[in-house]
């Protein structure tokens, strides 16, 4: 019952901060918007090997990809905020109080998914007037995978926030994790085409799991394993990471 | 209400390639007592934040013990927490949020409800004369408005015990002396505080009793008053012109000299009564043909106590 209560306190303190600086939902929109009106015409051609033939089908493939990877990376950089609050002292005055240490991180990783989640709504509600179709129970789905993975990234980032302590060590370490999360996972373009080797590797990428996933919810195709797999994969990794992430914040303090 | 024993604390840092281990506070034991103003004074990097930070649960002591406000440090760090307020040296505010925010805040999760941390808060910005600011960023404020704020987050869920990380610092002295009537303030209103400062003239007038600390360790602890009134005597300050070696050899040799000092353009003489010894200290220089430049008797200050007790003064380092 305290870790509900602490955790929404910390939750509405950093939603009112977010939504004080709207800038982030403009700029959170206007790059995945460019990717659907300026990549995505390239992709109907290119996926032609996979038989698609319309806008509609390009889509179905692309924005589950695309979703996925602004949940990675919405994510991933979380971490720079929780360094600026390090530095201005606010962490270490939360933990002075009784406040729970799980809730200082879920507090602010539920802040990262819920706007994950209104970037992803808007990016939807667009692709649908370009001419996408889903069905909603599939696209909420998605969503739960979208949470999933935003709550994973974003624990994962505070908590490395927290053992490096520096911006100048968290932006490099950053984009080295989603480098190669990135290009294995075939977020952009599916690998059904890659050779053999590559398929093997990406294999190990949890994440392609998970891009796997979504991509069988937008074609309607619930009872697919992927689906299944790709949410419990992402389902294991996120406690995993949560869990980690909360001890780091509470280190050094019993 | 604060019981040390034999707390330690040691860093391992690193210089280039070289691990060096860095034992910044080495045992201290310490009493500070229900409702007083309790001064920690020492020079930059003596071991006060680390003390302070440790008896807030902060960091894990490596060795000793402590009850803080009847709880023990290491078994019950949840009940501490429960108990005291601590402000840190390098403030606490969010630039983003309102003064107001903050409190409510940090009311809230101290486990208050909202509408008690609303009128806590509100109390707590009149007393500290923040109203008129209440409702700007922190970003827009002045260091003494900031450091306000801090202390009435510090102390917003009424603890017993409130540590304070050097608040006056960076403050004028109008603020300065504005911070001290709060500080006494809190401390009618019953509350244990427990300060650090390096300014001798703070440590004087406000605190009730002082640990003085230097290299880890406390090499003095009373009242402002005892501790002076360990050094004996009064203080003579003689500067010359010329170096302050020549004067330096023939006063040592005198009879009533106690300790001396050798400072830059001078030296510094305890002596048992500076009033008959003067006309002494003039004579003696002048038969040995030093120009005198000044010549200054007072009662022994805190600096003093210092420099007694740790070889080099406060107000130099
Ligand atoms: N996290 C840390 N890692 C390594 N060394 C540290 C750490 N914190 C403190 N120290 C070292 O411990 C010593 C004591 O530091 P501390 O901050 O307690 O001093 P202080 O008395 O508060 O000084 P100041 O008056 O400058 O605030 C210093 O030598 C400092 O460099
Ligand atoms: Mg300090």
């Amino acid at each position: 019952m305290k870790l509900v209560r602490d955790t929404w306190l910390i939750f509405q303190r950093q939603f009112l901060l977010l939504v004080r600086q709207p800038v982030w939902l403009f700029v959170g929109v206007f790059q995945p918007v460019m990717y659907l009106l300026l990549f995505a015409p390239l992709l109907k051609p290119a996926l032609s090997y996979l038989g698609v033939t319309t806008n509609a089908e390009a889509y179905r493939i692309f924005v589950p990809g695309l979703l996925v990877l602004l949940a990675i990376f919405g994510g991933l950089f979380q971490g720079f905020g929780l360094i600026a609050e390090l530095r201005a002292g606010v962490i270490e005055r939360s933990r002075v109080t009784p406040i729970s240490r799980l809730a200082l991180l879920l507090g602010r990783s539920l802040r990262d998914v819920v706007s994950l989640i209104a970037q992803a709504v808007i990016i939807t509600l667009l692709a649908l007037a370009f001419g996408l179709s889903v069905y909603i129970l599939d696209l909420l789905l998605t969503y739960l995978m979208l949470a999933l993975i935003a709550l994973m990234t974003s624990a994962l980032s505070y908590g490395i926030a927290l053992v490096v302590k520096s911006e100048d060590a968290l932006a490099p370490l950053m984009n080295t994790i989603a480098q190669p999360v990135l290009l294995l996972s075939g977020i952009l373009l599916p690998l059904a085409s890659a050779p053999g080797w590559l398929q093997a590797i990406a294999d190990w990428n949890p994440f392609s799991w998970a891009v796997d996933g979504a991509r069988a919810l937008f074609a309607g195709d619930l009872g697919n394993d992927a689906v299944w797999q790709g949410l419990g994969i992402m389902a294991v990794i996120t406690v995993l990471a949560v869990t980690w992430a909360a001890r780091e914040f509470a280190r050094s303090v019993r | 209400m604060i019981e040390t024993r034999g707390l330690r604390k040691s860093f391992r840092s690193r210089q280039g390639r070289e691990q060096r281990t860095v034992d910044a506070v080495r045992g201290v034991d310490l009493v500070v007592r229900e409702g007083e103003i309790f001064g920690f004074l020492g020079p930059n990097g003596a071991g006060k934040t680390t003390t302070l930070r440790m008896l807030a649960t902060l960091i894990e002591p490596d060795g000793g013990e402590a009850t803080v406000a009847g709880a023990n440090l290491r078994t019950e760090p949840g009940e501490v927490r429960r108990r005291i307020g601590y402000v840190a040296q390098g403030g606490s505010t969010w630039d983003e949020s309102t003064a107001r925010e903050e409190l409510v805040l940090q009311a809230r999760m101290y486990g208050i409800g909202k509408a008690e941390a609303q009128r806590r808060a509100t109390r707590a910005l009149a007393a500290f004369q923040l109203t008129e600011y209440a409702d700007r960023k922190c970003k827009t404020y002045s260091g003494g408005q900031r450091r306000r704020v801090d202390i009435a987050l510090g102390i917003i869920h009424e603890p017993k015990v409130v540590f304070l990380d050097e608040p006056t610092t960076g403050l004028d002295p109008q603020s300065r002396a504005h911070m001290w009537d709060e500080i006494r303030r809190l401390r009618a209103e019953g509350m244990t505080i427990f300060i650090t400062t390096h300014y001798l003239d703070e440590a004087d007038a406000l605190c009730d009793r002082i640990a003085i600390m230097d290299h880890g360790e406390i090499v003095a602890e009373g009242t402002p008053a005892e501790l002076k009134r360990e050094i004996s005597g009064d203080v003579v300050l003689v500067s010359v012109d010329g170096p302050a070696t020549a004067a330096a050899k023939v006063l040592e040799a005198e009879p009533y000299v106690n300790r001396m000092e050798t400072l830059d353009g001078g030296v510094r003489l305890y002596v048992n009564d500076g009033s008959r010894e003067m006309p002494q200290i003039l004579r003696t220089l002048d038969a040995a043909g030093i120009m005198l430049d000044s010549i200054e008797l007072h009662r022994p200050s805190l600096d003093d106590v210092f420099l007694t007790k740790t070889g080099r003064s406060l107000r130099e380092s």
